[in-house]
């Protein structure tokens, strides 16, 4: 499928028609505004509480009201989380959209949908079950605006029984979603209830896919990425926060709004420890975060690509004047503008080198909603330890989707505040020079306003070890080499990839961030299937470590997987490694707006292989960039 | 407001009230040119700063990019400086005053560095009246790029090679307080009475103090068709009042007769006393004051002095309700929440 189709002309696999038990994918289509967000996850979280893994993507549009809105949930026994492309459950809210999202279905799949769209009508090869939607809503309320909003309830409620999910887990669901707002508990509920007496009286079970209590999810919790950033940075201890709103960037300073008034607040003074700012744009945003970084504050702010491009300038600036700031890129798909609602890996090559002028940025690569947290604290050390920005790449995938994952652990190291001078070290070092490398890593010491040690003029324009104006080719060249020492010490200081090497001499396999899950998929898949055993090396960080050397050495060549047109992270391999490992590198890319999934990957590395797939074929699935 | 021939007395060996000489508010010599404006407005900083006694290293000095923004480098060496990027200065200064709610912070900016490209951040800096002071050295043109005209350059005005600007300038006073901005003022770098009066009862706002101070361009715009060259601005000057600032560390020892002064106090205690001089001024009437501006303009005169001033207003750190520790001084006990709380938090999730 090409990048400019939508994820509803998918089409599916149906192998068999044999009971299919937790491992099916459902897809709600609805129109967005119209209240399905409560439903779908109440719908996620029952499944989750059943103990089976779970994963919710939400395919939403720019747009507040009335286009339309996919939401896919994915029960995998075996854990898989990432997304699988083919729809086994349909349930049809939409009437703009139904006709198209039925014909794409595959044979065998289930259908409920609203009575009136009359979409048994279109093909004789699929499950359905008509739901007469506005009939069983009235018996619940006369007041048509509440009608409405608790409607998609009736479509929970309808798939607790056909798909064998406890109601008694659908109504806990709710609770937690709804929290105490009682009203909205009893109309949903009664929904709820009106959905399943109507299942039960009048859709007698055909299709194959049920729900089984499991316990695999115990002790786990359901969170988006940019939710489990936001708590990174308020335990990283974060002071100054600059932003701009923008998708799918807002909910991370939101989320992080939410918990600095809750946790950050003296109690008795009701004076707080922190200041959120927000800029009037994302030029201003990252200069706040530059001025207060460089005042001596933990500070940070959060975009996306639109946003990145306008932070060029002063990002340029942090790398030379040297000061800390933490920057999260949710990265969506462009260019320009692009889909600013759907995902992508499109701007790591820009960000590496972002701003004009010999410049480079360390990137913390996360994959999951764990390393959004244990990374957005990692970030503050790092950009303080190195004294200049860093970037955490995540992505609309993982920031804005649900993700299961065990409960976040305290942090157990103190903040690292990285070369601060105090009295002592100046004692030792007799002058300061804020620019001056001391100890031969390139990083020097710092002083920050009020700390009553000498002072510094910083500037973007040239200087010298004194930090005083320098147009001098010795001072000049001397320092952009102390600054490219500086970014051979980070190599030693960023997380190390994650080696898992079965395959020596054969295939390897290098992704990161959100690619990791569709990765996990693939390799199980080319060896279940194709007997093929590979080796992968997930990158957490760039600049990149001795151990990808390593890797590559091991293996007789290497796909780099990403989701990009370009092959970004291989291009910026390519600046990186010696001739005799470039020639090693292969690559496999996907940029259709959505996210990865494991099943693309594996027909793609077949086909470069030269190995016939006729799963893939079955299925019509298509190549290299394709969805 | 008669025009002023010299600058007071030099304070020679005498110590300030923190026991400080006036060497050490010096910066690094200029390098601008010889009679720049500019290299004015710089001694006035420097004392108005000794005057006042401000410890130089309680100081933040920002800038953006252009002749004016190589000013901070020129005076109190002691200082915190950053020469930031074009028109940006007010991000910058932002995030350290936030992040440093002690320091005092003066900004300077150029006519192109605010009223061009930095325009829209100046704009949100007036109104957020975030305290600090910023100062625009205003000679109409590109100083550093060879003289190119900027936003405020006059109409009619006209370059070294001819050109004719066409477009009417843009009047930052105006501007600023529209936008919010708390202490207004403009003034004339060869001034250096009504300059120096106004920059310590800046220094002495809490709030924005945004000042405009004409500074003639020596080598680029201080010619005929120019009306920010010298001669035009000493001719076209019309000072509203006879300026006095009194510290409130001082006792007032200005005479002045109450029927024709207006005082003004300031947040920190001291006064600013404005003598009536054409007309009964108050600083306070932002209606009266834009009015002001605008028919000084249609007389093509530049009004002078402080031109609205609201001490009171609540500034940005007000309204964010800081803790009274800088936020960049807090250690990790403040700022890191127990382990409650993310237990708490993990909690909700399940």
């Amino acid at each position: 499928m090409s990048a400019t189709d939508t994820a509803v002309q998918e089409v599916g696999l149906r192998p068999t028609t044999e009971r299919i038990v937790n491992d099916f994918a459902i897809q709600v289509a609805t129109v967005n505004g119209s209240g399905s967000q409560t439903a779908n996850l109440v719908l996620l979280r029952s499944i989750f509480q059943m103990g089976v893994p779970v994963s919710g993507k939400n395919m939403f549009p720019s747009n507040i009201a009335g286009l339309p809105t996919w939401y896919t949930i994915r029960a995998s026994a075996k854990g898989y989380i990432g997304r699988k492309k083919e729809v086994d459950f349909l349930v049809a809210m939409n009437p703009e959209t139904a006709r198209e999202d039925v014909l794409t279905l595959a044979p065998g799949a289930a259908v409920v949908y609203d009575e009136p769209l009359k979409l048994n009508a279109l093909r004789s090869d699929l499950v359905f079950y008509p739901v007469p939607f506005d009939k069983l809503m009235t018996g619940i309320t006369h007041d048509a605006k509440l009608r409405r909003l608790v409607r998609n309830m009736v479509y929970d409620g309808v798939l607790s029984r056909l798909l064998s999910i406890d109601m008694s887990q659908m109504e806990k669901a709710l609770k937690k979603q709804l929290g105490k707002k009682q009203k909205a508990i009893e109309l949903n509920t009664a929904a709820l209830k009106a959905g399943y007496d109507f299942a039960e009286s009048s859709l007698p079970k055909q299709d194959p896919f049920a729900i089984e209590p499991m316990d695999k999810t115990v002790g786990q919790i359901l969170i988006e990425g940019n939710a489990a950033a936001a708590i990174g940075c308020m335990m990283a201890g974060v002071t100054v926060v600059a932003w701009y709103p923008i998708t799918p960037s807002s909910s991370l300073p939101e989320a992080l709004i939410d918990y600095l008034k809750k946790y950050r607040r003296d109690p008795e003074t009701g004076k707080t420890t922190y200041a959120v700012v927000q800029a009037e744009d994302e030029l201003a945003a990252l200069g706040m975060v530059i001025g207060a970084g460089w005042a001596g504050a933990r500070a940070m702010t959060s975009t996306a690509g639109p946003g990145v491009s306008l932070m060029a300038e002063f990002a340029g600036l942090g790398y030379y004047a040297e000061v800390p700031a933490v920057i999260f890129d949710i990265q969506r798909a462009g260019p320009s503008t692009g889909l600013p609602t759907r995902t992508g890996q499109q701007d790591i090559l820009s960000t590496a080198i972002l701003s004009h002028g010999d410049t480079n940025h360390p990137l913390l690569l996360p994959s999951s909603v764990t390393e959004c947290y244990t990374m957005a604290i990692e970030a503050f050390d790092l950009a303080e330890q190195l004294q200049q920005p860093v970037f955490v790449m995540s992505d609309l995938d993982l920031g804005m989707n649900t993700w299961m994952a065990q409960p976040f652990e305290y942090p157990t190291t103190p903040f690292k505040r990285g070369k601060r001078l105090d009295a002592e070290t100046l004692k030792k070092l007799g002058q300061f020079g804020r620019y001056r490398d001391v100890d031969g890593d390139g990083i020097p010491y710092r002083t920050v306003p009020g700390d009553g040690l000498p002072s510094y003029f910083a500037r973007g324009s040239g200087h010298n070890e004194q930090a005083l104006y320098s147009e001098r080719a010795d001072d000049y060249t001397r320092n952009l080499e102390r600054l490219s020492r500086k970014f051979q010490t980070a190599k030693t200081m960023m997380p190390k990839p994650e080696v898992d090497v079965t395959a020596v001499g054969r295939i390897g396999i290098i992704a990161y961030g959100t690619t990791h899950w569709a990765i996990v998929e693939s390799r199980d898949q080319l060896k279940a299937e194709r007997g093929i055993n590979t080796s992968y090396l997930r990158l957490k960080a760039y600049p990149f470590s001795e151990e990808l050397n390593d890797f590559i050495d091991q293996h007789d060549r290497v796909y780099v997987v990403e989701q990009n047109r370009d092959a970004q992270m291989l291009s910026l391999l390519r600046i990186d490694l010696t001739p005799d490992r470039v020639v090693k590198l292969r690559s496999i890319r996907h940029y259709a707006g959505l996210p990865i999934d494991g099943r693309s990957v594996t027909s793609e590395m077949l086909r470069q292989e030269g190995i016939s797939d006729p799963v893939a074929k079955a299925a019509g699935l298509g190549t290299v960039g394709a969805d | 407001m008669s025009t002023p021939t010299q600058t007071p007395p030099a304070p020679g060996k005498k110590l300030n009230r923190i026991g400080l000489e006036p060497v050490a508010y010096r910066g690094s010599k200029t390098t601008l040119c010889a009679g720049c404006g500019h290299n004015a407005i710089t001694e006035r900083i420097i004392d108005s700063f000794w005057e006042l006694g401000v410890s130089p290293d309680q100081v933040l000095k920002l800038s953006g990019i252009g002749c004016s923004s190589k000013s901070p480098a020129y005076f109190l060496n002691q200082a915190h400086g950053f020469n930031s990027v074009h028109g940006r200065m007010p991000s910058v200064a932002t995030g350290a005053i936030v992040a440093n709610r002690k320091m005092i912070a003066i900004g300077i900016s150029g006519d192109g560095d605010t009223g061009a490209i930095g325009i829209g951040q100046f704009v949100h800096l007036m109104r957020r009246n975030l305290p600090m002071v910023y100062i625009i050295e205003d000679n109409g043109c590109y100083g550093l790029t060879k003289g190119q005209f900027s936003p405020t350059a006059d109409l009619g005005s006209k370059l070294k090679t001819g050109v004719i600007n066409d477009l009417p300038p843009i009047d930052t006073c105006a501007l600023a307080i529209e936008l919010g901005a708390s202490f207004v003022a403009r003034s004339f770098s060869g001034d250096p009475k009504q300059l120096k009066a106004i920059l310590k009862a800046a220094l002495s706002h809490r709030g924005t103090a945004m000042i405009d101070v004409l500074s003639p361009c020596v080598t680029f715009n201080d010619h005929d068709g120019s009306t920010k060259s010298y001669s035009y601005a000493k001719d076209h000057e019309e000072p509203l009042a006879d300026l006095s600032f009194v510290p409130f560390f001082e006792d007032i020892t200005i005479d002045y007769d109450p029927g024709t002064s207006t005082t003004v106090s300031l947040h920190d205690g001291s006064k600013i006393v404005l003598t009536k001089m054409t007309e009964d001024y108050n600083p306070t009437d932002r209606l009266r004051s834009l009015h002001l501006l605008r028919e000084t303009t249609m007389r093509n005169e530049f009004a002078t002095g402080i031109l609205y001033v609201e001490p009171d207003k609540p500034d940005f750190i007000d309204l964010l309700g800081l803790v009274d520790e800088p936020l960049a001084h807090l250690d990790e006990s403040r700022t890191r929440p127990g382990k409650a709380a993310l237990d708490e938090i993990m909690e909700s999730f399940r």
